[in-house]
């Protein structure tokens, strides 16, 4: 039993902390941790310049561009960049559509997008979710009829998805489509990939309860895709999808981001006062704070628990279910926190305050401005990657046997 | 990072649990929970030769573990089935002999490791609540002598010891932490009275009264008025052995309510298959695994320097009070009216998830610790 890392795992931290140190742009570091917009070319620039260091598809295998790090060293990067406020790498192409193309895409498709992905060639957004569809994923709608005709095999696709998060910023999109209409639901599912530029495809913005536009709706009319656009086979697309959603789930809790969150928490709780005093010595306040740093601590080594299991290869199982649902519920309590600590100031609305180049004075504490919003957008945390009433039933079923 | 026991300390717990699930089953548990002793001297003597007392000290102090994680596993066994024999007792006086005793005193140690002699830890009082500077049991010079006059509350196994480490303010107000003595005080002193019941969850405990003890110069137990340090490094080991006591009864409970939800059945199926009772039972899952993550940090920070030490201990203290009530009320509530009954085992589990939380400070004293503790820091 020891909680120590190796000294071979404290060589990759410190490697990967001199990386971040020299290589992450202190602007980009200043706007994660004040929680302001990231534009698409500060998530183009921060990919571009994991991609240069071999880091950016840190989960793929070693022969299609990835490092060949084990779980301990992808939990140690991923934790090191959260704390060091480098912005996430955005998932859709790198750490979902790539591992569904190594597993089951063809030597064409594998060659056609892996390097596109890597080079930031083409931005994937994901095409799941239907009005109809959230936590049963498996009754999607959208129809994708296969045809020939002059320019050969396609299928037309028609439908609506939702949820799409950064679409504005994609040019392709890969797709959970119902190819059979008479078969079992999971079963008349197919994986498509579909080129966002097509005619018949119309994206509009979401715009959240934190007044952004992060999420969209995706609609399809008529939409013609090349059958070679199809991975895997016909209808067996559910395979891909549940690949893709148990897949590369080693930072699930979200640990680093707490871990970053409670530190801002507590700077700005010594801070301000309250009564005349800081408000981190407020009793009622402080139990709060120590009840969300004890939880954190312990999921610390839950989830170091769970990576060594599977440290010799594999993902983890249900067991990432844990994760998610406890992890979650730490950034959301951490995020209710900071916004408690605004007090009055949580209140006050200015969104441009969030954007790059705003100038105008603060008003109230600097961290007041995106309180309430980020408080208000995690509260997705517990909604998206299948939600925490889900990850319940998996776990009822996978671990305890009900 | 490596999440798992050295052979050793697995051969230990293996063989620990295989002894208590064989020799200590429920009903045997229940005899000796209600007998007069509120244990078993007899079952103490097998612990001992099995080397589960040894298991608990170093080797300098005659044991052959003595590790955080040794203490974990042993407590963990213990807690699955519910021994009432006194290990918390020895664990408490035992390393406050350990930490602060001469040789003679130390001398003591052997005979506890070899389960001959039992020592009890008579430190809480009637009006201390959990603060463990509150001494006001007296200890006055008088001559070459001290004399002791005060109450000592709830001393757990009182009646059988045959000796206790006793607190008293030799010096300074009720609530300082300076002045407060330790003293080696053997069973039968003229002046020592003792009042024994039952608990709750199961064996027995004792309010001592001192009436004029007298002792002699070789009854202080480290330096004068320095005990507090020594009450720190015992109630330490004895929260890590509740801690991994109780997630060894959290697991047993959790187990049995398992097996009753996918058994019992109602409108015609398994009470498991509805979705209000998986769910409860898949947060009970997340928080026990907490719990145990819990204790793996306060086991892996015993030997850490103070403020870590004690903060992964009161943090790992506050997790399990607020998670041992939790799973012994939901573990009762999912059984429904069968819960309430004596004759099954698992209330007894939840009676003592729910008493652990009455020992060595609850679940707000140790949050409040926990916050002093990261000011200091």
């Amino acid at each position: 039993m020891d909680l120590n890392f190796s000294p071979e795992e404290e060589a990759f931290r410190t490697e990967v902390r001199a990386f971040l140190a020299d290589k992450l742009p202190p602007t980009l570091a200043e706007k994660v941790r004040s929680g302001w917009h990231l534009s698409k070319a500060d998530h183009e620039q921060w990919h571009a310049i994991l991609n240069e260091r071999g880091w950016l598809a840190n989960h793929w295998p070693e022969q299609y561009g990835g490092p060949g790090w084990n779980a301990v060293q992808k939990f140690i990067f991923e934790n090191e960049c959260a704390l060091a406020h480098a912005p996430r790498i955005v998932p859709f192409g790198v750490n979902m559509l790539g591992p569904v193309l190594i597993k089951y895409g063809s030597e064409a498709q594998k060659q056609r997008w892996l390097p596109r992905i890597l080079d930031g060639s083409d931005w994937w957004c994901q095409g799941y979710s239907e009005p109809g569809a959230g936590s049963d994923l498996a009754s999607v709608k959208t129809s994708a009829v296969r045809g020939r005709d002059a320019e050969g095999e396609h299928y037309i696709v028609n439908g609506q998805k939702t949820w799409t998060t950064l679409g504005q910023h994609a040019n392709m999109i890969f797709c959970l489509v119902r190819t059979n209409r008479e078969a079992k639901k999971q079963e008349g599912i197919s994986f498509l990939l579909v080129d966002m530029n097509s005619p018949g495809v119309e994206l509009r913005p979401i715009i959240t309860l934190d007044g952004e536009h992060e999420v969209n709706e995706v609609f399809f009319t008529d939409v013609r895709v090349p059958a070679e656009n199809l991975v895997g086979e016909e209808n067996k697309g559910w395979t891909c999808a549940k690949y893709l959603l148990t897949y590369e789930r080693t930072n699930i809790a979200g640990v680093g981001y707490s871990v970053a969150a409670l530190e801002r928490l507590k700077k700005a709780a010594a801070k301000l006062k309250k009564n005349g005093r800081p408000l981190a010595e407020d009793p009622a306040f402080a139990a709060r704070l120590a009840r969300v740093e004890i939880e954190l601590e312990n999921m610390k080594t839950t989830n170091l628990r769970v990576i060594a299991a599977v440290a010799g290869g594999g993902v983890p199982g249900a067991e990432s279910s844990m994760l998610k649902i406890r992890g979650t519920e730490i950034r959301q309590e951490i995020s209710s926190l900071m916004r408690r600590a605004m007090g009055p100031y949580a209140q006050p609305f200015v969104a441009e305050a969030l954007e790059e180049g705003f100038d105008g004075a603060p008003v109230g504490p600097a961290e007041a401005a995106s309180a309430a919003v980020q408080y208000f957008n995690n509260r997705k945390l517990s909604i998206f990657g299948g939600s925490n009433e889900i990850q319940r039933n998996i776990i009822a079923k996978m671990m305890l046997g009900l | 990072m490596n999440f798992q026991h050295t052979d050793d300390r697995r051969m230990l717990a293996d063989s620990l649990n295989r002894f208590v699930a064989e020799q200590y089953g429920f009903e045997t548990r229940d005899r000796i929970a209600k007998s007069p002793q509120g244990c078993s001297p007899e079952l103490w003597r097998q612990f001992a030769d099995l080397g589960v007392i040894g298991a608990l000290f170093g080797e300098d102090d005659g044991g052959f573990a003595g590790g955080g994680f040794d203490i974990a596993v042993v407590f963990e066994a213990l807690g699955r089935g519910l021994v009432v024999e006194p290990f918390l007792p020895t664990v408490l006086a035992g390393s406050a002999i350990a930490h602060a005793g001469n040789p003679a005193q130390k001398a003591l140690l052997a005979e506890i490791i070899g389960g001959t002699r039992i020592a009890a830890f008579a430190h809480g009082e009637p009006d201390a609540q959990h603060e463990f500077n509150q001494v006001q049991t007296r200890a006055k010079r008088v001559g070459a002598q001290w004399q002791l006059d005060g109450v000592k509350a709830v001393v757990q196994h009182g009646e059988q010891a045959d000796v206790f480490v006793l607190s008293a303010r030799s010096a300074g107000a009720v609530d300082d932490e300076a002045g407060i003595s330790l003293f080696l005080v053997p069973a039968g002193t003229p002046g020592l009275t003792l009042r024994g019941y039952p608990t709750i969850d199961g064996g027995r405990a004792a309010e001592l009264t001192l009436a004029g003890v007298t002792l002699g110069a070789d009854a202080l137990l480290g330096a004068e008025g320095a005990g507090a340090a020594t009450i720190e490094h015992s109630v330490g080991k004895g929260v890590l052995a509740l801690c991994a006591e109780s997630v060894g009864a959290m697991d047993v409970a959790k187990d049995a309510t398992l097996d009753y939800l996918r058994t019992r059945k109602q409108f015609g199926v398994p009470i498991g298959s509805f979705q209000a009772l998986q769910h409860r039972m898949a947060d009970l899952l997340v928080e026990i695994e907490q719990a145990r993550s819990a204790v793996i940090n306060a086991a892996a920070a015993i030997d850490a320097e103070r403020v870590i030490r004690e903060r992964a201990l009161s943090a790992a203290k506050v997790t399990i009070g607020r998670v041992g009530p939790l799973v012994a009320e939901e573990c009762i509530q999912l059984h429904g009216g069968i819960g309430m009954t004596w004759e099954l085992p698992l209330p007894h589990y939840a009676k003592r998830l729910v008493m652990i939380d009455h020992q060595l400070g609850d679940e707000d004293h140790h949050l409040a610790r926990f916050i002093a503790l990261g000011r200091a820091n």
